[in-house]
């Protein structure tokens, strides 16, 4: 396996040819928020917007998920103008979700409250009007309960039951604004075809899928 | 290929060429009047089919015999339906405003009789003695028909009438030289692509060419979003072949087999010329295998999108064909080696596709001397809006604003004042007065704070709020979005919802530093183009009008009283004429009544709902109804 060294945030940093950024920050231990990532997907969704890095030589932020690493690059996490997208672009998200963390079953494990933390951003958005979108929980199935207020559009669930399982329940439908996961023709989880495995719930990093309590 | 393959190639297509220029001879020296219908969307949406079927009723009547003939848009479309009558002894004559009635009459006097109807001219089409032609109109000195050379000239159904015009003589041509040779050509004729980004096509066909991967695939991206943008229909629906030529030429200069026409479903005279068109160049061999007896084979499917804007970008367009959701999704790579089903794949945008005809007919230097020193050839325009000369016009790059919308245009209506040119669509920027003088090419407009585009241009004046303006846009790219990238989806909802507030009133001072920012964020971050360009509209409005904007939030003021929430109509005492009661009668929900005493009419604002009915009833030569702005100017009555 070839590898490659790059500079990450100072520190140097050794990535297999081919690797994207993101993958080589986050496997020496250098966080980059991100939600929308997969590390064995065939197609980078590039979505939440939430990755962006400086790399020496690049006029603009790019997004850490798509960069490829290359020999002798300098990739900072913290550079003021990736911040400031990655700050936006995750306050755009909050003003869109129904910040009640003490009554969120993922309170703690939520990953947008990591992210707050790591780009020094409050959770409650003060410059943004808040948008939310009221659309119905779906409790039908036997293990999990659905929010899709909480959700992020990330689409880590839709590529774990499609591409990983095979069994397709979920997937996006509608466009802009009303963009939602949801199952065919809007059923109820319990009716469309769902096999209760629950790793759509492992891998939502928000509260948008959340165990039953047993 | 060898010397002989050239040599069937030529004679080949000097029998086609022979037979059709045969029939067009038939027709215009056949010694009959010629009487050309100008029948594309634009004359159809003006009556033009009424116009033909009174045609050929008093044809028949008068027991005439007169080829009839359905042409496409000549670009005038503020004067359809157009008819264009050439009768021998005259020279063509293009008539205005054609009715069934003036049709009729058309018929009886001109081709019957010898009465030319000056009346109803428009123009003629060549420079006599008689009437004033199109080349002693002030545009006249401005245009350069290249790419509209045909539309309005031609039965788009007829392909022979494309081929004795000089079409596929480009093509036929194309096949005698090396692919090579061609993609040099272009490369030095310095096209850019005109879907709006510039990016140089002669390069694009060289990355094709040169990527690995069978089959290649020619895609011609007719997806015209724009609200205000109609060249692409137009050209479809005027001269289809020219559209089939250029993606032939592509798909022999790039080694492709097969090529799309990607059009939008709501464009269904589009749809069903490209067919018909199709079909008959495949009766011709011009598609097909063994195109004119070379080795080169190539067919061409019509694919109608479902009229989603975010289709326009190039990812989302191939996504759409392959039968997915139009999403875009991350470039690089680029479709030019990862394209179609993963395929190289060259994506042109209609009117790059008809100017690879005249490259090729005429060389790169003839079309390099045409445009600036970074845009070379022509730009077309769809003026649109608050302009005189609605329509089509291709004037060369480097023309100004000024005389596009000036010359060309003949100025704003109603002796109003310009105000500002939205220029590229929902991804394009708003340039005032002081742009004016600006020439236009990709790079100028770019500077500008606006953009190519397609090339949809809205002509604003005085009545026209800019803040009105950026929200209808933002709601429109809002609305198109995909949803996909958080900036997009949610940053673009933000901004309409703090313009939507500025519209209404509600707006605070500290919104618009915020939304310049947020504007800036989502240029930089968004996934794609529809994304990045998305702001234009905001970010140009809040540079050169900022003023207006201020107005609303300070002041609760419009300064064109065109944002309902900030205006109040009002009937001036002193102008009202008392015993007149138009204004009573018309409004909609009787706000109006009269002073008990004075007789002046009085409106009631609390039950006004600012429809405006009052103000067209109101007989001019009182005009006693105006509007205030903000409603607070209103005195109380006395």
């Amino acid at each position: 396996m070839k590898t490659v060294s790059l500079t990450i945030d100072g520190e140097k940093v050794t990535a297999r040819q081919g690797e994207k950024v993101l993958w080589a920050a986050l496997d020496n231990g250098i966080y980059i928020p991100n939600l929308c990532a997969l590390r064995d997907a065939s197609e980078i969704p590039a979505a939440c917007r939430l990755c962006f890095v400086e790399v020496e030589g690049k006029e603009q932020p790019v997004t850490a998920c798509t960069e490829t690493v290359e020999p002798g690059m300098v990739v900072n996490t913290r550079g003021p103008s990736a911040l400031r997208l990655a700050r936006t672009a995750f306050e755009l998200l909050m003003s869109s979700h129904p910040v009640d963390c003490a009554h969120c079953p993922a309170n703690g494990s939520c990953e947008l409250q990591k992210i707050a933390h790591h780009l020094g951003t409050k959770l409650k958005t003060r410059r943004f009007r808040k948008l939310l979108r009221e659309l119905p929980v779906d409790s039908s199935s036997p293990v999990f309960i659905y929010d899709p207020n909480k959700c992020v559009l990330c689409g880590r669930c839709i590529w774990i039951c499609r591409e990983r399982l095979g069994i397709g329940v979920l997937g996006f439908a509608h466009r802009g604004f009303e963009r939602v996961v949801t199952t065919f023709a809007d059923e109820p989880i319990a009716e469309s075809g769902c096999r209760d495995c629950g790793e759509c719930v492992v891998v939502c990093p928000t509260g948008a899928l959340t165990f039953k309590e047993q | 290929m060898k010397a002989t393959g050239f040599q069937s190639v030529a004679s080949t297509f000097r029998e086609i060429k022979s037979r059709a220029e045969s029939q067009w001879r038939g027709l215009r020296d056949g010694g009959k009047s010629v009487i050309m219908v100008g029948a594309a969307t634009c004359g159809r949406a003006a009556g033009a089919l009424e116009v033909l079927q009174a045609i050929k009723r008093e044809l028949k009547k008068q027991k005439l015999d007169c080829p009839v003939v359905e042409v496409g848009c000549m670009g005038h479309c503020y004067a359809e339906p157009i008819v264009t009558i050439s009768k021998p002894g005259y020279p063509p004559i293009c008539y205005r405003h054609v009715n069934p009635v003036i049709a009729e009459r058309l018929v009886r006097e001109f081709i019957l009789g010898d009465d030319p109807c000056l009346e109803f001219v428009l123009a003629a089409l060549e420079e006599n003695d008689l009437v004033p032609s199109f080349s002693d109109f002030p545009r006249a000195k401005f245009e350069k028909k290249v790419i509209l050379k045909n539309c309005g000239h031609i039965d788009p159904e007829q392909i022979e009438h494309y081929i004795a015009n000089g079409g596929y003589s480009a093509l036929a041509k194309a096949l005698q030289m090396q692919p090579e040779e061609i993609i040099d050509e272009v490369k030095r004729s310095g096209l850019r692509g005109r879907g709006g980004a510039g990016f140089p096509t002669g390069q694009k066909w060289e990355i094709c060419r040169n990527a690995l991967g069978k089959p290649k695939y020619v895609i011609c991206n007719g997806d015209e979003g724009d609200p205000g943008a109609f060249m692409d229909r137009a050209i479809l629906e005027s001269d289809p072949h020219s559209v089939l030529e250029g993606m032939l030429i592509a798909g022999y200069a790039i080694g492709a087999r097969y090529g799309y026409i990607y059009v939008r479903a709501e464009y269904p005279l589009a749809v069903r010329r490209a067919r018909i068109a199709l079909r008959q160049a495949r009766k011709l061999n011009l598609l097909g295998r063994n195109i004119l007896g070379s080795d080169f084979s190539f067919d061409i499917k019509l694919f109608q999108g479902s009229g989603a804007f975010v289709c326009g970008e190039e990812t989302a367009l191939i996504a759409s064909l392959e039968g997915e959701p139009g999403i875009p999704c991350y470039r690089p790579p680029y479709p030019a080696t990862n394209g179609l089903y993963g395929k190289p794949t060259v994506i042109n945008n209609v009117k790059t596709l008809v100017s690879i005809s005249h490259i090729v007919q005429n060389g790169a230097e003839w079309f390099a001397s045409v445009g600036t020193e970074r845009s070379k050839g022509t730009a077309v325009f769809a003026l649109a809006g608050k302009v005189i000369n609605t329509g089509l016009a291709e004037v060369p790059m480097g023309t100004t604003l000024r005389q596009v919308i000036f010359d060309v245009g003949s100025g704003i209506p109603g002796g109003k004042r310009f105000k500002a040119v939205q220029i590229g669509g929902p991804s394009g920027g708003c340039l005032p007065e002081s742009a004016l003088d600006l020439p236009i090419d990709f790079d100028s407009l770019t500077d500008a704070g606006a953009m190519m585009g397609s090339g949809g241009m809205i002509v604003l004046d005085e009545d026209d709020c800019m803040v009105e303006i950026s929200r209808y846009f933002l709601e429109f790219t809002q609305r198109e979005s995909c949803g996909k990238c958080t900036f997009c989806r949610l940053g673009t909802k933000q901004m309409l919802e703090v313009l939507a507030e500025i519209t209404k009133g509600k707006g605070k001072i500290e919104d618009l530093d915020m939304l310049s920012q947020l504007a800036e964020d989502i240029k930089a971050g968004s996934l794609c183009g529809l994304g990045k360009t998305a702001p234009n509209p905001v970010l140009s409005t809040l540079r050169y009008f900022r003023d207006e904007y201020e107005a609303h939030i300070k002041e609760g003021r419009c300064p064109a009283l065109m944002c309902q929430e900030l205006i109040a109509y009002y009937i001036v005492p002193e102008k009202c004429e008392r015993s007149c009661d138009a204004c009573v009668g018309t409004c909609t929900v009787e706000a109006i009544s009269s002073h008990p005493k004075k007789r002046y009419k009085i409106i009631d604002q609390e039950k006004c709902v600012k429809c405006g009915t009052c103000v067209t009833s109101c007989p001019p030569q009182y005009n006693a109804i105006v509007k205030l702005s903000p409603p607070g100017q209103v005195p109380a009555s006395k």
